[in-house]
């Protein structure tokens, strides 16, 4: 490229070095950030990838030889490996609906004006100020029989034979921590669109109103419209996010009983912290990861598609 | 005609967000109760909404018989130097990512979002590998390091989705007046955004403050553990004191929730400062 081309009108007569400290500036304001990120993320994930293709197992000096595609053949046979694949499945779908949901319908709840909507809003999100460990005891503990309200409730209602723990429960263990998951995380998906809501021209809303549209009609036509890129970007982070998520598994069911809590994540942590199988704990984190890029490539695409449209 | 129609939607609306409230509160709510019910009365009035006599000595036992109070000042340090040295890297990136169309910003995007992918597991022991030889590991300093790198790609976007909402004329206006950019945007455009730096501290200090994993894993000793760690690890230790772990429990919530109603209100003023712009 040609310096007139370059330059926006006529030609750049500022003097080179000012021109370059130009030139460099975004580089630099984002070079500490990504400095960081280099050492302490990429550098330990290709370390990490070169794993999964070999023997690594900690406190064990003979351990780091070259395996090959070994870890992905016995991944294949693994019948805990598949069980654990389809908990994720299960365990991922139910909280992100229900706490996309939960989270539209807060953010709409929210987006009224009223008296004493800010201490609402704030009572509203406290739960995502919760640690996560945290709220994982803390539900465990709401679900334990001996000190928590809830196996009695369920009872009362019929929906128990008898006030027993969830938790203990292969059947229904997984909806524990999708409850504690689902109270944790629907402030973010509140947050989020409440922002996406009040960003909406509200002229448009009186058009519609002017024009004779029920409430639904204008939710659908304008609300939706407006708020879709937003809940394809959110849906996409939160999916990744939880179905990464191993704390609040780790904390109330340790992926019992009989492993039917266990999900790829704390599958992971199991192999990586007990076994200390670095090496494999690697192989099944590799897989994960492929899985969750050809998701949200798939949920990029999406949402290009709604952008052009709108 | 419209009025009781009206009416109607108010009540539901006030009902909705009175239930909603209920359902966010009542496992706070529990974990208070069961942190100052005597032991005595623990298991005959379990269901009970409010115990017939209450107690404070959990919270005794715990402040004078445990190394809380030790974990409390670790947690702390690391959860507030985290938040502010992200929030720092964060702004001048994602202002870089609002203002400048500059070669390689869909790579740096990129690659800030496939960090959002990572099983984080995956990564613990190469990051022990690395900091094990440097002396970081089992050190606040290591933790904080790492807890800095997994922030600032959520804070960067965050920061820039800030800025997005400050029209451009501010800083140019500015730098046609003689200023740099540099200083355009510390002294125009930070302060402006000041509610988005309060939100953005505040999601990571939450986040810094909750993590448990790494903590778990690069801390050994008592002298640096954190409060997760050293709650986890009192829950397996005292399995069966109730009283004990919640008072725990409440202590770790304090921190988290009085620096979540500080900041809230930022937040509030942020998301209102979109809807004006829009």
């Amino acid at each position: 490229m040609t310096e007139a081309a370059r330059a926006p009108i006529g030609r750049d007569r500022r003097p080179f070095m000012r021109r370059f400290a130009i030139a460099a500036e975004p580089y630099l304001y984002s070079a500490p950030a990504l400095i960081l990120i280099a050492a302490v993320m990429l550098v330990p994930l290709v370390i990490g990838i070169s794993y999964a293709f070999r023997n690594v197992i900690l406190l064990d000096p003979f351990s780091g030889g070259f395996v090959g595609l070994e870890h992905f053949r016995e991944m294949a046979k693994d019948k805990a490996f598949w069980l654990a694949l389809r908990n994720t499945v299960s365990w991922t779908g139910w909280s992100v609906l229900l706490q996309f949901v939960f989270g539209l319908i807060l953010a709409l709840l929210l987006d009224q004006p009223f008296k004493g909507r800010g201490l609402a809003q704030a009572l509203c999100f406290l739960p995502w100020a919760v640690p996560s460990f945290l709220s994982g005891l803390n539900w465990a503990w709401m679900f334990n029989p001996v000190i928590g309200p809830i196996p009695h409730w369920l009872y009362g209602l019929g929906i128990l034979p008898a006030p027993d723990n969830i938790l203990a429960d292969p059947k229904l263990a997984m909806w524990g921590p999708i409850v504690a998951n689902v109270w944790w995380g629907i402030p973010f998906f509140a947050i989020t669109l409440l922002a996406a809501l009040q960003a909406i021209p509200r002229d448009l809303y009186e058009a519609a109103a002017i024009d004779g549209a029920t409430p639904f009609q204008r939710f659908r036509s304008i609300t939706l419209p407006f708020l879709a890129p937003t809940i394809a970007i959110t849906v996409m982070l939160r999916t990744v996010w939880i179905a990464n998520f191993a704390d609040l598994i780790v904390v109330m069911t340790n992926g019992g009983p009989a492993d039917r809590t266990q999900i790829i994540a704390s599958y992971i942590f199991t192999q990586a912290f007990r076994r200390l199988d670095f090496g494999y704990a690697s192989a099944i984190a590799m897989v994960l990861l492929a899985l969750l890029l050809v998701y949200s490539l798939l949920i990029v695409l999406l949402r290009q598609t709604l952008l052009k449209e709108a | 005609m419209m009025r009781p129609k009206r009416l109607g939607f108010t009540i539901l609306h006030r009902a909705a967000i009175l239930a909603y409230i209920a359902f966010a509160l009542f496992p706070l709510f529990w974990l208070l109760k069961v942190s100052i019910t005597p032991n005595d009365l623990l298991y005959g009035e379990g269901v009970r909404m409010w115990p017939s006599r209450s107690t404070f000595d959990h919270y005794v036992f715990v402040l004078e018989h445990s190394d809380f109070p030790l974990f409390f000042r670790n947690s702390l340090i690391v959860s507030l130097s985290t938040a502010f040295i992200v929030t720092a890297l964060a702004s001048i990136a994602g202002y870089a990512l609002s203002r400048f169309a500059f070669r390689g910003k869909f790579w740096i995007v990129g690659l800030m979002l496939l960090t959002q992918m990572f099983p984080l597991v995956m990564l613990i022991a190469p990051i022990f590998k690395i900091l094990s030889p440097l002396g970081l590991t089992n050190s606040l300093t290591g933790l904080i390091i790492v807890y800095v790198a997994f922030n600032v790609p959520f804070a960067t976007f965050l920061m820039q989705s800030f800025f997005d909402g400050i029209p451009k004329d501010l800083e140019e206006a500015a730098m046609i007046d003689g200023a740099t950019r540099f200083k355009a945007f510390r002294q125009i455009i930070l302060p402006l955004t000041l509610p988005g730096i309060a939100a953005t501290l505040g999601f990571v200090f939450t986040a810094a403050w909750s993590e448990l994993l790494f903590a778990l894993m690069l801390i050994s000793g008592v002298d640096a553990s954190t409060f997760p760690v050293g709650l986890l690890s009192f829950v397996s230790k005292f399995s069966v004191d109730f009283g004990q772990m919640m008072a725990a429990g409440v202590l770790a919530l304090i921190p988290a929730c009085l620096f979540f109603f500080f900041i809230q209100r930022y937040l509030v003023q942020g998301l209102t400062a979109g809807a004006v712009k829009g």
